[in-house]
């Protein structure tokens, strides 16, 4: 596959993933307003912005509604979801002729949505319902990509992309809401903190698959065990680093280049990192700085990828 | 007095002018032509909601689809949907037998004039055609001189512009040997055009054309160099700010073949790579998509960034085979068209089959003192534009706009040629809710490898406007099925 494909699907793949994580968090963000006895509307729009990774351009105006629009329309704010729409589909028009057709038709199509004059109101009939909607656009896309797309390379580097994000995007939601999370007080059944926590969850979609596991008795301990180290659910970030794993032994399957040692041992150490570990243990070492191990590993991978797979001298390649 | 039914038509047709113009659907007196009687009956049918709402959803499935175009000269939303009309275009089996035989012919005879000049240049020697006429075209390369290409094949992909007269005769009224556009075009309408109208398709018995892709893969397989039986074969694109682009990904992607950009090629010891995830792998043919020009900053324009730096150099070793060969484009200077019919026969012995548009050439100095007397009734084009750019018509240019034309052609003749403004056919279009004639030509697409190949149909573009003559999507047109029939 050509390295600038691999590339775009990758990205494409990336923002993707980026444009779904930011579409919950402010949909659960905006939900938590509704209970007046939580946190000021402005202190939640901090913390919405830190577990975006604080992106500039974004400080609070006291207008909940306007920085709402700003963050689903503004496409020159690089946090939007309209930006992160955009550059997915733009690195997938560079790739037309690798994606199947309904791929493409999907993304397009959503495209349109959220640029249509239609999208800005229903942006102010119901916020809910449009953000519901061009999350199922996103679904149906990532539908498509698993039953039209050939399950080879390509498709690799779709799920690598996908799995990496999630992993750094979760690892950074923990990071911000642990401090809070780690100090509620002791066993407390007061109806805010029991919202704030399914708030979390949901930030993931995970309360329900929580709830399968735990039952709906919540507490911060068994959020971040099952966030962090659950290797069955899609949103943990142990099952993200365990499908890039996955996903990478699948690429290097199809090459027959020898694989890069140095990446192999950088996935390898994050896989090895949640695998044999427990909650316990990240929280007496400090959860902090285990997240922030966490994201600091997913970069590095990532540095490592491109340079093997991307961005390759001639020189090594011509020798190789 | 056929005993065509003139329905309810009244209300679809309104005011729907007859004249001199050859009219694909109507005769003269107003009678259906018999290939259209199935048509204008589905259309008579057809209550105008229902036709409008299967025009929405045609529309609506080429935006979905992205099948867009990029117009140059226009800051503001690039993308373009490419516009069409749902009134398929019908040739009969016998009109096409005929083209078909008149572009053989004629691609044949312009392989064996550029084989020509690029070595013995018998032709020139012979005097059939002036020799400065050649060596000033800015589309010749003396790099091409004595190289020996792949199966002198030099062109793979041509389409040329057919109009149709009064008469009901096609002319040829030009050939693009460099890098035509809009196959795919012809491909989504008809993808489109069978959702549309099932049963009328149907009934039809239309030729398919749905194997083009196939049959270029063939093609380019066919010209690969000696000694690499599994070649690896790529489309090169300029990239995604072409205006051709969605054709360039849809055709790499019908055909299950790499699109590379200049950017993924390298080239080493005149072998050309591309670079994958798993290394460098050898490229084997390129279907190149980018102008001569750009392709390789060694050998032609220095800045440009789109092409391979040593592409030629591996071509000229005969390490890969680029298609179609550079400086193709000499034979489709609008200048030497003129000699087209001449070409035919000195290389072929045969008279042409389908004729030319009548040419007069601003070099010769009693042409140009006619023409600049009779701007105002001719159609004058620069040689080596296409797409519709630098072109005066003159009927419905304002005296500045002839006034400016006539200094150019006096400052640089070689760089301009006159044709009568031609009264070609006009097909119903879907304009609102009613039908009227809008003029049309036809593009067929013919490929040239091992043999030559034209798959049934084309592109048949439309002047959309209102009495516009100029069919180029850069130049708001659009376009139509074309629909070959059967026997």
């Amino acid at each position: 596959m050509l390295s600038r494909v691999a590339d775009s699907l990758y990205w494409m793949s990336r923002y993707l993933e980026r444009a779904e994580n930011t579409l919950r968090q402010l949909d659960v963000t905006m939900s938590l307003m509704l209970d007046p006895g939580g946190a000021t509307a402005e202190i939640r729009w901090q913390r919405l912005v830190a577990s975006l990774g604080n992106p500039p351009d974004l400080e609070w105006d006291g207008d909940f509604d306007s920085m709402a629009r700003k963050l689903v329309f503004d496409d020159e704010n690089h946090a939007s979801i309209t930006y992160s729409i955009d550059f997915a589909r733009e690195n997938a028009r560079q790739v037309r002729e690798e994606i199947s057709s309904e791929q493409w038709q999907r993304l397009n199509r959503l495209y349109h949505q959220i640029h249509a004059p239609a999208a800005q109101i229903q942006f102010s009939v119901n916020l809910g319902d449009f953000l519901a909607s061009i999350v199922d656009g996103i679904h149906l896309f990532k539908g498509v990509s698993d039953t039209t797309m050939i399950h080879g390379q390509g498709w690799q580097f779709i799920r690598l992309g996908r799995y990496l994000e999630r992993c750094y995007s979760t690892a950074t939601l923990l990071e911000v809401f642990q401090p809070e999370l780690l100090t509620l007080p002791e066993r407390e059944h007061s109806g805010y903190s029991y919202l704030e926590q399914v708030g979390l969850l949901r930030c993931c979609t995970a309360f329900e698959a929580f709830c399968q596991v735990y039952t709906a008795d919540i507490s911060p301990d068994r959020i971040l065990d099952f966030l962090l180290l659950n290797k069955d659910f899609p949103h943990a970030i142990r099952y993200c680093v365990d499908g890039s794993l996955n996903a990478l032994e699948c690429i290097q399957r199809g090459i027959a280049r020898r694989p890069s040692e140095e990446l192999r041992s950088a996935i390898g150490r994050l896989h090895a990192m949640l695998g044999f570990t427990t909650v316990s243990e990240i929280l007496d070492g400090g959860a902090s700085a285990f997240l922030h191990r966490i994201r600091e590993q997913c970069m590095t991978i990532h540095e490592i990828l491109y340079r093997f797979y991307v961005q390759y001298s001639i020189q090594s390649a011509l020798t190789a | 007095m056929s005993s065509s039914p003139s329905f309810q038509l009244d209300d679809l047709y309104g005011d729907y002018p007859l004249d001199s113009a050859f009219d694909e659907m109507r005769e003269p007196g107003g009678d259906v032509r018999a290939p259209y009687q199935a048509l204008a009956e589905t259309l008579a049918r057809l209550p105008q909601e229902e036709l409008q709402r299967r025009k929405q959803s045609a529309d609506l499935s080429f935006l979905n689809q992205g099948i867009t175009f990029t117009v140059y000269g226009h800051d503001e939303g690039t993308e373009k949907i490419f516009p069409y009309d749902l009134l398929p275009r019908l040739i009969t089996a016998s009109e096409w037998s005929h083209i078909e035989r008149g572009l053989t012919q004629r691609v044949t005879a312009l392989n064996h004039f550029l084989r020509d000049i690029y070595s013995d240049a018998k032709i020139l020697n012979d005097l059939i055609i002036p020799r400065e006429l050649v060596y000033s075209c800015k589309h010749y390369r003396r790099q091409m001189r004595g190289l020996q290409v792949p199966r002198n094949v030099y062109i793979t992909v041509i389409g040329s512009d057919l109009l149709r007269l009064s008469n009901g005769e096609f002319v040829v009224l030009e050939d693009n040997l460099r890098v035509p556009s809009g196959v795919s075009y012809m491909l989504a309408n008809r993808r489109v055009m069978k959702r549309t109208f099932p049963h009328l398709f149907h009934s039809y018995g239309v030729q398919p054309i749905e194997q083009y892709p196939q049959l270029l893969l063939s093609t380019l397989r066919s010209l690969a160099p000696e000694g690499r039986p599994e070649p690896n074969i790529v489309l090169l694109t300029p990239g995604v700010f072409n205006s051709a682009y969605f054709e360039h990904t849809y055709l790499a992607r019908q055909m299950g073949i790499d699109l590379v950009e200049g950017r993924d090629l390298v080239t080493h010891d005149n072998v050309v790579y591309m670079r994958t995830t798993d290394g460098l792998k050898r490229v084997d043919v390129i279907y190149r998509r980018v102008d001569d020009d750009f392709s390789d900053p060694l050998i032609f324009r220095a800045d440009s960034i789109l092409g391979c730096a040593g592409l030629f150099n591996a071509y000229r070793a005969g390490n890969v085979t680029v298609t179609n060969a550079f400086g193709t484009g000499l034979a489709d200077d609008k200048a030497l068209y003129a000699y087209v019919p001449r070409i035919i026969r000195y290389y072929l012995n045969e008279d042409p089959i389908l004729p030319n548009v009548e040419t007069y050439l601003l070099t010769d100095e009693k042409e140009r003192k006619h023409v600049l007397a009779n701007l105002d009734k001719l159609v004058v084009k620069a040689v080596g534009e296409s797409g519709g750019y630098g072109m005066l018509i003159g009927p419905h240019a304002t005296p500045k706009m002839r006034d400016e034309f006539a200094k150019q052609i006096e400052a640089n003749p070689r760089n301009y040629i006159a044709q009568p403004t031609l009264s070609f056919s006009r097909a119903p279009c879907l304009i609102g809710n009613r039908l009227e004639p809008r003029h049309v030509d036809l593009r067929p697409y013919i490929l040239f490898g091992d043999k030559v190949n034209i798959v049934p149909g084309g592109l048949t573009r439309v002047a959309l406007e209102k009495g516009s003559l100029v069919v180029n999507s850069s130049q708001g047109g659009g376009s139509k099925d074309t629909w070959v029939l059967q026997d």
